[in-house]
């Protein structure tokens, strides 16, 4: 396999089974001029903790998007859960995204649906009937307990990302992605997330994090152990100690 | 389907929900489908009316035949009085009687005014054919009165009956032809008015398969919400269209087809099936258009 200085070894030659996600020699494009990714290998254990690093346009969200089977690879095999992504339903795809928890840069909501009952999107769609009152815990834990009946508009860029977190959690889910969660947060509220996405960590989740700021990855690795895979020449490298 | 339709009417509240109300993709969707039952009931009125009608000629005419007696002076009495033996020894006549002076100023009257001097007029007699069963041969009687009478001329009115009973067919026809346009025409504005509300709610879209909703629970949603509107809008229209049915002017011997153009007896009962047609329709319209949009966006 291919070595990078400074970013230590490529990350395809991890043994195969057992990762929540499992990408083998995945590529992507979104048209003929190449692909974005190339021969990406990548395996998320579960109880793992990852960073994505790489420059703007690298190809971190489509990675993201491809570990919840919104988009699916022009070559090699993805799995989630065991399942080759390509052989999945749409139905089976939407099964498996209750169990992927994501919170994007841009978070969209329903902006007609006050904060609690975006939170309980993903209870809702599966058909749990649970009463919004029951949330009061987890929108407390993400520190958004006043504003509950508020309307998405309504919330500042830190309190929609921390509600993007309360829903990307709610059902409980194996895996958190969040791409770029800290992007339109200032420090204290990004050590804020990054201390959430820790405990869901310790709680045993699967979390991955795209961001390309460097500060972030080291306060995460004071506080827990993680690894920082980078995307470089449209490959997945696994980044050294040297961050 | 029927665990569908099912579906359909027991409806989620929360899934409902899910969906933000739109403004002129919901008005359009109501006063489209109110729109066209309200056209519905009018063609449906139009297809029983002509269907009556067709009916009440073929039946009023085909029992009946005319003889015209022409004849010159001091003939006629002789030659009615021929037709009439004539008639009496052909099988399939019922009855034959010979129209009264009355009876045939009557008739003229129309034309000519109420003082028409009958008895200084070459008008011809007219004898009225009542017809029993299967009716008398034509031709047969032709040939007879032809022996018999020659001034005599059988009218079995088979070339006046065709034509009107072939038109109210065509009419009937129509009807039956509208109403499939128009439950086509509510079906293609409803689709489009189900296509512009997908679209607009592009990013509704996009967060509930973030969250894991299905493909089928998105749709649901939005044929729920399509199924109903049409299904009230539609109910507006056949309401009104019944009231303007219901005030059309009473039937009269003076009004003809115009005034029997409504429903008779349980006819009244059949546009209660234009609001749950109209329902169908957007159902398989609305349906259709979710899961294709949806297979579109990836």
């Amino acid at each position: 396999m291919q070595q990078t200085p400074g970013w230590g070894k490529t990350v395809a030659n991890e043994k195969r089974g057992n990762g929540v996600i499992e990408f083998e020699e995945v590529s992507y494009g979104y048209s003929d001029n190449g692909p974005l990714l190339s021969n990406v290998s990548l395996k998320l254990a579960p109880g793992s903790f990852h960073f994505l690093t790489g420059p703007s346009g690298a190809g971190k969200t489509t990675l993201i998007k491809l570990c919840y089977g919104a988009l699916v690879p022009t070559q090699g095999r993805a799995t989630l859960f065991d399942q080759d992504v390509r052989q999945m339903s749409r139905d089976e795809i939407a099964e498996t995204r209750r169990k992927i928890g994501v919170v994007h840069q841009d978070v969209q909501f329903l902006d007609h649906l006050s904060l609690v009952e975006n939170i309980a999107l993903p209870l809702t769609v599966s058909g749990r009937n649970t009463e919004l009152t029951d949330l009061a815990d987890l929108i407390g834990w993400v520190g958004l307990t006043g504003q509950m009946e508020a309307l998405p508009p309504e919330l500042s860029g830190g309190e929609r990302q921390r509600a993007a977190l309360a829903r990307a959690v709610v059902m409980s889910p194996d895996v958190i992605l969040a791409d770029e969660p800290t992007g339109n947060v200032d420090w204290e509220m990004s050590q804020r997330l990054l201390k959430l996405l820790i405990e869901l960590n310790r709680m045993g989740k699967t979390v991955l994090i795209a961001t390309h700021d460097m500060n972030l990855i080291r306060a995460a690795k004071a506080q827990v152990q993680a690894r920082v895979l980078r995307i470089s020449d449209h490959r997945l490298q696994l980044a050294g100690a040297d961050l | 389907m029927k665990t569908r339709l099912f579906s359909l009417f027991a409806g989620d509240a929360q899934a409902d929900r899910v969906v933000p109300p739109t403004g002129f993709t919901a008005r359009l969707t109501v006063f489209a489908s109110g729109a066209m039952a309200f056209l519905a009931v009018f063609a449906l009125a139009l297809s029983l009316a002509t269907g009556r009608l067709a009916q009440q000629w073929g039946d009023a005419l085909a029992q009946s035949a005319t003889i015209r007696v022409s004849a010159p002076d001091g003939q006629v009495d002789q030659q009615v009085l021929a037709v009439m033996e004539v008639l009496q020894t052909t099988p399939g006549v019922a009855d034959a009687r010979v129209l009264t002076d009355d009876e045939q100023r009557a008739l003229l009257e129309p034309w000519f005014g109420p003082d028409l001097p009958l008895d200084t007029l070459p008008v011809p007699r007219l004898i009225e054919v009542t017809e029993a069963g299967d009716g008398f041969d034509p031709e047969g009687l032709r040939q007879r009165l032809a022996g018999e009478a020659p001034g005599a001329i059988l009218d079995d009115h088979a070339r006046w009956r065709e034509p009107l009973v072939r038109a109210a067919g065509r009419l009937r026809l129509l009807g039956g032809v509208s109403i499939a346009l128009i439950a086509m025409t509510t079906a293609a504005m409803i689709t489009l008015a189900a296509q512009a509300a997908l679209a607009a709610n592009n990013q509704v879209i996009h967060v509930l398969r973030l969250v894991g909703a299905r493909d089928s629970y998105i749709a649901g949603a939005f044929v729920r919400r399509f199924t109903l509107r049409a299904l009230i809008g539609a109910a507006a229209g056949m309401v009104i269209g019944l009231v303007a049915i219901l005030f059309l002017p009473s039937a009269d011997v003076g009004g003809g087809f115009l005034t029997g153009l409504g429903f008779r007896g349980w006819h009244w009962l059949l546009p209660l099936l234009i609001p749950p047609l109209a329902a169908l329709v957007a159902f398989v319209a609305t349906r259709h258009a979710a899961n294709r949009t949806l297979q579109e966006l990836t």
